[in-house]
């Protein structure tokens, strides 16, 4: 089982690495999405991976619990990152309604600004 | 607060933080008038003196008083304030000549200046220097010190419509913020000797701190500092570049205040840096080259404001020369002369400004002869000049005499004259200037090509520096009676509470060298001032270096320099920071890996099933597929569903249901949200990497892949090196939190001071959002889209009946799916966050089947109100704590037993997770609703669907004709 997990996170990684690499911004969301799978995954798993045994108290009989820190943190984490993924699709939309251009790396005479001296 | 307590300690904060509570006053008083602000600033620097003066029998009994409060104990940053002879001298001048100032510069400033502005920056400042003066922790002081930093800043610029304000306010900032950066670091290595950022404690440790090899580094940095700030030879040409400033300002900072920051801070630490070798020759070289070099230049300025700026420079080291000598005596003169120095320079800068007031120039050489036309200005400012040029009875004379009469007992490298001469030099050149300050503007014959026609100014302006110029004479006359027990209590502050050596001050001391230098530097200067106008010709062709231009040359080569590493580091190619980020990540990953060990297997892993294993399968294939058919937008989307899909119940079946439902639900927000945006994008990626560039990034994505997965790996099959804090939450859940679900215990209580604030950055992305849709469609963004033709072919009935009466039948079970996820969440799987994305997915359901114009005509509130009151019930809920005298956030609960209903819990958890959940429904249906509005188009609201209202079809007749009405 940690072997799939392992080797799952893994390949979540890779595959979000190779596309926030691309330069376009819809692959870059689309690469940021999976990187947060498999950030929210692996931090689960820091906990250890445990079956039926949920941190849900009960009264009446002495059962093992998993570790319930990482899920608390990892359950925010789900929802920032939905957060920040809403906020970065926006930026990506107005960029390119803006502009028609969803490259993400600026162009060369973008860069050239002009000097702001003031006198 | 610790044990001392009391109105008295109490109001050393009161002094310190009033010009600050009262800088919000004139600002928001100038709508009732000049006035209203004046006095408003006025009252509040007076109630600071008034808090300042009641302590002046301890003062003068030499206690020190002190207030303290512990603000970030474990940086050994205190607000710890202490009041000595030094501190109460400084505050005196500081808000008793900031006083005179608000009068006159209610009087200065004409009617289009922004009055209110000035006098908030003026009270900014002051509370600066006042917080530096009563700091008892280096610290605090450090803040204080940037402050006035940047509060000159603000004012030296006030005219921020001349060039001149603008320059000189970024050169003062540059020079003096750049030392006090030195100074920091200076302040922080002295703390680190002593063990102590307490000033009362550094200064006890006298034998410590100069016996540290750390000594001459902090004494270096620390002088920087002082001398950037007080305007110290190579670091004085920021002075009279700020003199740009409005003549209150200049009166104010230059003369009396900010640029003794400085000369306060060397005197503070003398007891402790002073007396050695090194601070001899550095303070009292500098302090002699300054003076000397400052006299010159004053006496060749034809600009009023310049010439008092260049001899302020002098003067300044003078005070500095003083404090370097290093004895007490010497001290105590330079004690004596920070008196005299503020009453005669601020009373010649308030001259100064009442003569460019008046004839509409500073310029020397356009004036003369305002003698009979400005008689009281030409008394007060004579008067002052001649103080400063040492002449008796005046209180300049005195501390001239003192200065003089110490010089003579110092030696420089075994030369017994080289000091003294160089003094009286300066002396000498000091004399003339301050001679052609009275001869140059006001005797002579009357001009008639004054810019303006000269008379004397109403009494608001000259009543502040005659004021002034009293107090010159009178200590002059009488300076033993009236500064003397000042002089006597700041002095032994300043040299550490050891006894005073035996001074007098007095008018007459017999047939000393002093008196003899006194005379030949007046009789000289009157001399030179004979000389001027052939000097002033000689001056002008001398070459000399320009600091303006050379300050200039080097700020433009940093400017360059730094837009060149960061044009050339930062270029805009983003592709390129994530691949720098990303192989830094892996190869500092390798290096731990190569370097670390790595403990033995210690965990038996969990057995797969066959379940799982298909769900690898599907997961690692979507997740394949999405490499590869990236280019294919709408297919990746889904493979991308396909891949949150399996992570959820990848949660479920690993032991975490509260994860999996909101992953669950944060998959069907994120997706829609992803399908609506890319609406308006691209549909496909063209092919625009090199084969080569890919395999590159394929090789990188794949060496990373590898490393996280084997780093989760190993970390899975170890158990924990350390013990867990889980096991105190499983502990305490129940009996602490009364909940049963660890997991939204933890969310709301254990940890809900992160729970508070990831909601208020929830929120503020939906705000973002919001704000970014706004903007965008204010462009021609927005006729862009209006004219937009879909990618895809439409659909004909763009609200399919079946889905339009599904979703409305669905919709109240939805919320009550909503509100029982909620209010189980305490002690099952559920809660705030999980309810928050499903009852926004019920609202988005009815948007998707009825449309977007339907849904908001029928909503009753604003989705920003909702992440409002979510945040503020989050926080009312944990301020309530604070009325139960428990710290913030800290929940309470109990049970309630209603027959015939079983037991059941209440906490104020909830009250908290009920912020959460709205927050958190706000913020989802605010950032989609944003981008809903990017898809609206005319004639979208034409199309009702399937809508049974009455009213629209047939509207009553009464209605109608109240519209019409």
């Amino acid at each position: 089982m940690e072997a799939l997990v392992a080797s799952a996170v893994g390949v979540m990684t890779a595959a979000g690495i190779f596309l926030i690499l691309r330069r376009r911004t819809f692959p870059v969301i689309l690469g940021l999405s999976l990187i947060t799978y498999a950030v929210n995954v692996f931090l689960f798993a820091t906990g250890r991976l445990a079956l039926d045994a949920p941190a849900v108290l009960n009264k009446y009989e002495d059962v093992p619990y998993t570790d319930p820190l990482p899920q608390a943190l990892v359950l925010t984490a789900i929802v920032i990152s939905f957060g920040m993924t809403a906020v970065i699709v926006m930026i990506a939309l107005s960029a390119y309604l803006s502009s028609k251009d969803d490259h993400i790396d600026m162009s060369a005479s973008d860069s050239v600004d002009a000097p702001g001296e003031d006198a | 607060m610790t044990a001392q307590t009391g109105v008295s300690h109490l109001s050393l904060f009161l002094i310190a933080a009033l010009p600050f509570l009262g800088a919000v006053f004139p600002a928001l008083l100038i709508r009732a008038g000049r006035n209203a602000a004046a006095s408003a600033a006025g009252l509040t620097t007076f109630l600071a003196l008034m808090g300042l003066l009641i302590h002046i029998p301890s003062v003068m009994r030499g206690e020190v008083v002190t207030a303290r409060f512990d603000w970030i104990p474990g940086l050994g940053l205190n607000a710890n304030f202490m009041l000595d002879g030094l501190g109460f001298l400084f505050a005196l001048l500081i808000l008793g000549i900031g006083l005179l100032i608000v009068l006159y510069a209610r009087f200065y400033l004409s009617r289009e200046d922004p009055m209110g502005q000035f006098y908030t920056y003026l009270l900014l400042f002051q509370g600066a220097m006042v917080g530096i003066v009563l700091s008892d922790n280096i610290l605090l002081l450090l803040i204080f010190w940037e402050l006035t930093s940047l509060s000159s800043f603000l004012l030296i610029g006030y005219w921020r419509h001349l060039p001149e304000g603008r320059q000189g306010a970024r050169m003062a900032l540059a020079v003096t913020g750049s030392g006090g950066l030195a100074m920091i670091a200076g302040m922080l290595i002295l703390g680190n000797i002593v063990g102590s950022y307490d000033l009362s404690v550094i200064l006890q440790n006298k034998e410590l701190i100069q016996a540290s090899p750390y000594y001459l580094p902090a004494l270096i940095l620390i002088l920087l500092g002082c001398f950037t700030k007080s305007a110290q030879f190579p670091f004085h040409f920021w002075l009279p570049h700020a003199m740009a400033a409005p003549t209150p300002v200049s009166a104010y900072l230059h003369s009396a205040t900010m640029v003794k920051a400085g000369l306060f801070l060397m005197a503070r630490m003398w007891p402790v840096l002073a007396g050695t070798d090194a601070w001899f020759y550095i303070v009292a070289t500098t302090g002699l080259i300054t003076m000397l070099l400052g006299a010159v230049i004053a006496l060749f300025k034809d600009d009023l404001k310049a010439l008092l700026a260049f001899s302020t420079v002098s003067h300044l080291g003078l005070v500095t020369m003083l404090l370097g000598f290093g004895t007490k005596i010497a001290a105590v003169a330079a004690i004596f002369h920070i008196i005299n120095h503020a009453t005669f320079k601020a009373a010649l800068f308030m001259t100064a400004g009442i003569v460019d007031h008046e004839t509409g120039t500073r310029d020397v050489k356009r004036l003369g002869g305002l003698r009979h036309l400005m008689p009281i200005t030409f008394i007060i400012g004579t008067i002052a000049a001649l103080s400063m040029a040492g002449l008796p009875p005046l209180n300049g004379f005195l501390s001239k005499e003192m200065m003089l009469e110490e010089t003579v007992h110092t030696t420089w490298l075994n030369s017994h004259y080289l000091v003294p001469g160089l003094a009286l030099l300066a002396a000498l050149f000091s004399a003339a200037y301050s001679f052609r300050f009275v001869s140059h503007v006001f005797l002579g014959p009357e001009r008639d090509d004054y810019p303006a026609h000269p008379h004397d100014p109403p009494v608001g302006l000259w009543l502040a520096p005659a004021f002034l110029v009293v107090l010159v004479v009178l200590i002059g006359l009488y300076s033993a009676a009236i500064v003397g027990p000042l002089v006597a209590v700041v002095s032994s502050a300043v040299i550490g509470g050891e006894k005073l050596p035996y001074y007098s001050l007095k008018l007459w001391h017999g047939f000393t060298p002093a008196l003899y230098m006194s005379a030949v530097a007046t009789l000289g200067g009157l001399f030179l001032l004979s000389l001027h106008k052939r000097g002033d010709q000689i001056w002008n062709v001398l070459p000399r270096p320009e600091a303006k231009v050379i300050f200039e040359a080097v700020i433009d080569a940093l400017t360059r320099l730094s837009r060149w590493i960061t044009d050339e580091l930062h270029n805009g190619v983003i592709s390129r920071y994530a691949i720098i980020l990303i192989a830094f990540t892996v190869g500092i990953g390798y290096y731990a890996f190569a370097t670390g060990t790595i403990g033995l297997e210690t965990r038996v892993p969990l057995p797969a099933q066959i379940i799982p294993i298909i769900g690898w399968i599907c997961l690692v294939a979507a997740t394949l597929a999405i490499m590869w058919f990236h280019r294919n937008r709408l297919l990746s989307l889904v493979l991308i569903g396909v891949v949150g899909l399996i992570v959820s119940m990848a949660f479920n079946y690993l032991s975490a249901p509260d994860l999996a439902l909101t992953q669950i639900s944060v998959e069907v927000v994120t997706m829609i949200l992803l399908l609506l945006s890319l609406n308006f994008l691209p549909t496909e990626t063209p092919w625009d990497s090199s084969a080569a560039r890919r395999w590159r990034d394929a090789a990188i994505s794949v060496v990373a892949g590898v490393g996280s997965g084997a780093l989760i790996y190993a970390l899975m099959m170890r158990d924990f090196a350390f013990p867990t804090i889980s096991e105190f939450h499983l502990a305490n859940s129940y009996k602490g939190g009364g909940g049963t679900n660890v997991v939204n215990v933890i969310l709301v209580d254990f940890r809900g001071f992160d729970t508070f604030g990831e909601i208020i950055v929830l929120g503020i992305a939906a705000l973002i959002i919001f704000a970014l849709t706004e903007a965008v469609l204010s462009t021609n963004v927005r006729g862009y889209l209006l004219n937009r033709k879909p990618h895809w072919p439409q659909s004909g009935d763009s609200h399919p009946l079946m889905m339009v009466v599904a979703t409305r039948v669905m919709m109240p079970i939805a919320l009550m799916v909503g509100a029982y996820i909620f209010f189980r969440g305490h002690n099952q799987p559920g809660g705030g966050f999980i309810a928050g994305l499903i009852v926004a997915i019920a609202y988005l359901m009815q948007y998707m089947a009825s449309g977007y114009t339907w849904a908001i005509e029928r909503q009753r509130f604003y989705y920003h109100g909702t992440i409002g009151w979510g945040v503020l019930i989050a926080a009312a809920t944990g301020l309530g704590a604070w009325f139960n005298e428990r710290p913030f956030l800290t929940s309470d609960f109990g049970y309630i037993h209603w027959p015939p209903l079983e037991e059941f819990e209440w906490a104020t958890a909830i009250l908290f997770d009920t912020g959460v959940f709205l927050a958190v429904l706000g913020a989802v249906m605010l950032a989609l609703d944003s981008l809903s509005r990017f898809a609206w188009q005319p004639g979208m609201a034409q199309e009702f669907p399937m809508d049974i209202n009455p009213l629209r079809d047939n509207p009553p007749e009464d209605e109608n004709e109240k519209e019409q009405a």
